[in-house]
C-alpha cells in the first residue's frame, strides 16, 4: 500500500517513541489521513464529501447518543420524551434538531459523493471493493435512518414503520410471518419501537466500522482523481496534510454553514408536520411519505401499478431493492477502459442529460400524492433507471470512443508532465 | 455474463413499469380530457384554501422576529377562556408561563385557578386539587372516549403542537379560527362559486364549513365571536385580533425556544462564517507553492 514516495512516520519524542513501539496509533493516523498519505494533487471539492461524510457520522453518533440519555423507547412516553428533550433538557432542541437536520445533511453528502462515484466512474477497477463497502454503508444508512425516524413516535413514524415494514409482506409465501417477526407483532407497537430503537443505537457504530475497511481498502490504491489517469510519480501527489486538511477544512466550514443555517432557521424544513402528531393507529395520515431521501426509491416503488404475471406490489418491492442492489455490480457493468467523465463524451450525456433528470424527477415524485400525473411520470422514470445502469452504461461503455487522456496528472495540473513542480519528473513524455 | 444477465434485468423492469405506463396512460388522460385535470375535481380539492397571513404578521417571524410579549398574554386568555374548554394543552405547565412575562407569584396565583387531578393525602381517594406551578395544564375531559362522546364523535386535538403539526401552522391557526364561511355563497377569488361547481356539496348535519379545512367541514364551530374575552390591556377583541393572539400563543406552546433558537443560530453562524474565511486564507496559504503555474511548452 501506498507509494514508495510516501512520507514516513518519524517519532520526534519520548512519549510518541514509546506509544509507536507499544501501539503505533499516532503512526496509523499520520499513515491514514496524515502527511503519510500522498493524494492526487488535482482533486476538485467533490472529494471533499468522503470526509464529510465522515464528520456527519461522528456529529450523528455525539448527538445521538446524548439524546439517548432523554429519550424513553416506549409506545406510552415516547413522543413525550421527545417533547420533554424539545423543552425541559438544557439545548434539548438544538441536540434533536441538529440530530434530525443532521440524518438529512448526512444523506446530502452521501448522495453528492455517490453521484461523484458514478461520474467519475471511482468504482472501476482497482477500486471495487472501496464501492462494494460503500454501497453497503449507504444500505446501513438507511436502515438507520429509518428506524431513527420511526422513534419519535409521531404520526408518520407510525404509518411509516408500517407501510416500509408492510413490503415485505409483499414477498410471496413467507412474506406475511417476516413482517410479524420484524415488528414483533402485526402492527408496528412497543415490541416495534423497541428492537427500532436498539437497532438504531447499533447500526451506526456497524457504519462506523464499515468506514473503516472503506477507508483501509481506499488506502490501497489510493484515491481516483477527476482525470481518472492513475498516479504514476510523487509529482502527481501531494500529502494528505497539510493540503488536503486545509482544503478539507475550509469545505467543512461551508457544509457547516449551510448544515447551520437549516438547524437554526429552519429546523422542521425537511421534515413532515404529521410527525408532530402523536402516533394513532386508528387515523390513517391523507399522505404517508417516508424521509425525502428516500424519495426516489419510494417514487419506484409506487411505478408499479400493474399486475404483470407477479402482483404489482411485489414488483415495486423487487424494483426497489433492486434499484440500489444494481450499484454493486456496477464495476463490472460499465467496462470501459476510460473512468472519468470529463473524458468519456456520449456516457457524460447519458449521466447529464438522463441519470440527473431522471433522479431529479425520481426525487420529485416519491413526495407527490399518488396520483396522475405522478405516476405516469415515476413510470418513465423508473423505466429509464434500469435502462440506465443495466442496458445503456454496459452497451456505451463497449462502443464509445474516449477523449485522449492527459499523460499524467502532472500534465492534466501544468499543462506539461516536462517540468514538475515537486520532485524531479524521471519519464519526460512529449505529448 | 454480469452485463447479459444485467441487460435482461434493466430490460425486464423497465418494461413492466412500462406496461404499468402504458395501462395507466389511458384512464389518465380521459380523465383529462373530460374534467382539464389529471384527478377528478372534487370540492376539497378546488375549494381549498391556503393559510393567510394576518396583516403585518407576526412579531416572532422572519430571522430577527421576537415574541411579542403582550400579544402571548393575550393569546392565552384566549386559550384559557374558549379554547380550554374542549381542548388540551398537555406539552405546556404552569411554570412555563414564566416566559410569557408572569411573575412566579403570578403563575403561582394562575395555577391555583385551575383544578387538576390529585390524590388525597388522607383518604387516597381520587380527588380534585388546585394546580401548582410544576402541573401541567389539565385535559378537559378525562379520556378520549369522553371526549368523543361530548363532541359528535370528533375528538378535539391537543393544541400544544398545533402550529407544527400542520403544513404553515401558525397561519393555519389564524386562517381556520377566521375562515368560517356559509357554504351557500362562498366562492373563490376568481368568481368560482362552490354551489355552481358542486350543488351536490353539502355541509352535513353538526358538522361547519371551513375552507382552510382540509375536507372542508369541521366539526368545530366557529369559537370566537368579537368580545369573546375582555382583554386586561384594553386592546379590543375582535374575532381577527384573538385569532392572531391565540395563533402566536400556540406557536410559542409548540416551539417555547424558537426565538433562544433563532438568536442562537445569529451567533453560531458568525462564528462559522469567521471560522470559514481564516480556513479559507489558510487553504490559500497552503496551496499558494504548489498551485500550478499553467503553460505550454
Amino acid at each position: 500500500m501506498s507509494f514508495p514516495w510516501a512520507r514516513q512516520y518519524t517519532p520526534s519524542n519520548g512519549l510518541t517513541r514509546f506509544l509507536d513501539e507499544k501501539l503505533p496509533l499516532p503512526r496509523l493516523v499520520y499513515n491514514a489521513v496524515g502527511a503519510g498519505y500522498p493524494v492526487p494533487r488535482n482533486l476538485s471539492y467533490f472529494w471533499n464529501f468522503g470526509v464529510l461524510a465522515g464528520f456527519c457520522l461522528v456529529l450523528q453518533i455525539v448527538t445521538g447518543v446524548v439524546l439517548a440519555m432523554h429519550y424513553a423507547a416506549n409506545g406510552t412516553v415516547a413522543f413525550d420524551s421527545v417533547e420533554h428533550i424539545m423543552r425541559d433538557v438544557n439545548w434539548g432542541w438544538m441536540l434533536r434538531y441538529a440530530h434530525a437536520n443532521g440524518a438529512s445533511f448526512f444523506f446530502i453528502v452521501i448522495y453528492i459523493h455517490i453521484f461523484r462515484g458514478f461520474f467519475y466512474a471511482s468504482y472501476k477497477p482497482p477500486r471495487e471493493m472501496i464501492w462494494l463497502i460503500g454501497v453497503v454503508i449507504f444500505l446501513l444508512m438507511m436502515a438507520t435512518a429509518f428506524m431513527g425516524y420511526v422513534l419519535p413516535w409521531g404520526q408518520m413514524s407510525f404509518w411509516g414503520a408500517k407501510v416500509i415494514t408492510g413490503l415485505f409482506g409483499a414477498i410471496p409465501v413467507v412474506g406475511e410471518g417476516l413482517q410479524v417477526w420484524l415488528l414483533g407483532g402485526y402492527a408496528p407497537d412497543n415490541a416495534a419501537l423497541n428492537r427500532f430503537f436498539s437497532l438504531h443505537y447499533l447500526l451506526p457504530f456497524v457504519i462506523a466500522g464499515c468506514v473503516i475497511l472503506h477507508i483501509w481498502a481506499l488506502h490501497i490504491p489510493g484515491s481516483s482523481n477527476p482525470t481518472g489517469v492513475e498516479v504514476k510519480q510523487e509529482s502527481d501527489t501531494l500529502p494528505f496534510h497539510p493540503y488536503y486538511t486545509a482544503k478539507d477544512g475550509f469545505g467543512l466550514g461551508v457544509f457547516l454553514l449551510a448544515y447551520f443555517l437549516f438547524v437554526f432557521f429552519m429546523p422542521n424544513a425537511l421534515g413532515h408536520p404529521d410527525n408532530y402528531i402523536p402516533a394513532n393507529p386508528l387515523s390513517t395520515p391523507a399522505l404517508i411519505v417516508p424521509e425525502w431521501y428516500f424519495y426516489p426509491f419510494y417514487a419506484i416503488l409506487r411505478a408499479f401499478t400493474f399486475d404483470f404475471i407477479l402482483p404489482a406490489k411485489l414488483w415495486g418491492v423487487l424494483a426497489m431493492f433492486a434499484a440500489i442492489l444494481v450499484w454493486f455490480f456496477l464495476p463490472w457493468l460499465d467496462r470501459g477502459p476510460v473512468r472519468s467523465g470529463h473524458y468519456r463524451p456520449l456516457f457524460r450525456k447519458f449521466f447529464w442529460f438522463g441519470l440527473i433528470p431522471c433522479m431529479a424527477a425520481l426525487f420529485y415524485l416519491g413526495g407527490a400524492h399518488a396520483e396522475e400525473p405522478y405516476i405516469m411520470l415515476s413510470q418513465i422514470a423508473t423505466a429509464y433507471y434500469f435502462l440506465h445502469f443495466l442496458v445503456i452504461l454496459p452497451i456505451v461503455s463497449s462502443i464509445e470512443r474516449p477523449d485522449p487522456l492527459p499523460y499524467s496528472i502532472t500534465e492534466a495540473v501544468l499543462g506539461s508532465d516536462k517540468k514538475a513542480v515537486l520532485g524531479e519528473n524521471a519519464e519526460p513524455v512529449a505529448v | 455474463m454480469i452485463r447479459l444477465v444485467g441487460i435482461l434485468v434493466g430490460l425486464g423492469f423497465a418494461f413492466v413499469a412500462l406496461i404499468s405506463f402504458a395501462f395507466g396512460i389511458g384512464p389518465a388522460f380521459s380523465v383529462l380530457s373530460e374534467h382539464g385535470h389529471f384527478v377528478e375535481p372534487t370540492a376539497e380539492h378546488e375549494f381549498h384554501l391556503e393559510a393567510r397571513e394576518p396583516e403585518g404578521g407576526f412579531a416572532f417571524e422572519g430571522p430577527v422576529g421576537k415574541w411579542d410579549v403582550a400579544q402571548l398574554q393575550r393569546g392565552f386568555q384566549v386559550y384559557k377562556e374558549v379554547c380550554s374548554a374542549c381542548h388540551s394543552l398537555n406539552q405546556v405547565a404552569f411554570r412555563d408561563l414564566t416566559q410569557l412575562g408572569y411573575s412566579e407569584a403570578q403563575v403561582k396565583a394562575e395555577a391555583l385557578t385551575w383544578n387538576v387531578p390529585g390524590i388525597d393525602p388522607d383518604t387516597g381517594e381520587d380527588v380534585m386539587r388546585p394546580a401548582l406551578p410544576t402541573d401541567y395544564f389539565p385535559k378537559p375531559y378525562a379520556n378520549a372516549i369522553a371526549a368523543a362522546a361530548a363532541n359528535r364523535n370528533a375528538i378535539p386535538p391537543d393544541l400544544s403542537l398545533m402550529t407544527k403539526a400542520r403544513h404553515d401552522g401558525t397561519h393555519y391557526v389564524y386562517s381556520l379560527l377566521t375562515g368560517y364561511r356559509d357554504p351557500a355563497t362562498f366562492g373563490l377569488t376568481s368568481g368560482e362559486t362552490l354551489r355552481e361547481e358542486f350543488p351536490e356539496f353539502e355541509t352535513p348535519e353538526g358538522l361547519h364549513f371551513n375552507p382552510y379545512f382540509p375536507n372542508l367541514n369541521l366539526a368545530m364551530a366557529a369559537p370566537l365571536s368579537a368580545n369573546a374575552v375582555t382583554y386586561a390591556d384594553g386592546t379590543e377583541a375582535s374575532v381577527d385580533q384573538m385569532a392572531q393572539d391565540v395563533a402566536a400563543f400556540l406557536t410559542w406552546t409548540a416551539e417555547p425556544t424558537l426565538v433562544k433558537r433563532k438568536q442562537t443560530g445569529w451567533w453560531i453562524m458568525l462564528f462559522t462564517l469567521f471560522v470559514t474565511v481564516l480556513a479559507w486564507f489558510a487553504k490559500k496559504q497552503v496551496w499558494a507553492p504548489v498551485k500550478p503555474h499553467r503553460r505550454k511548452d
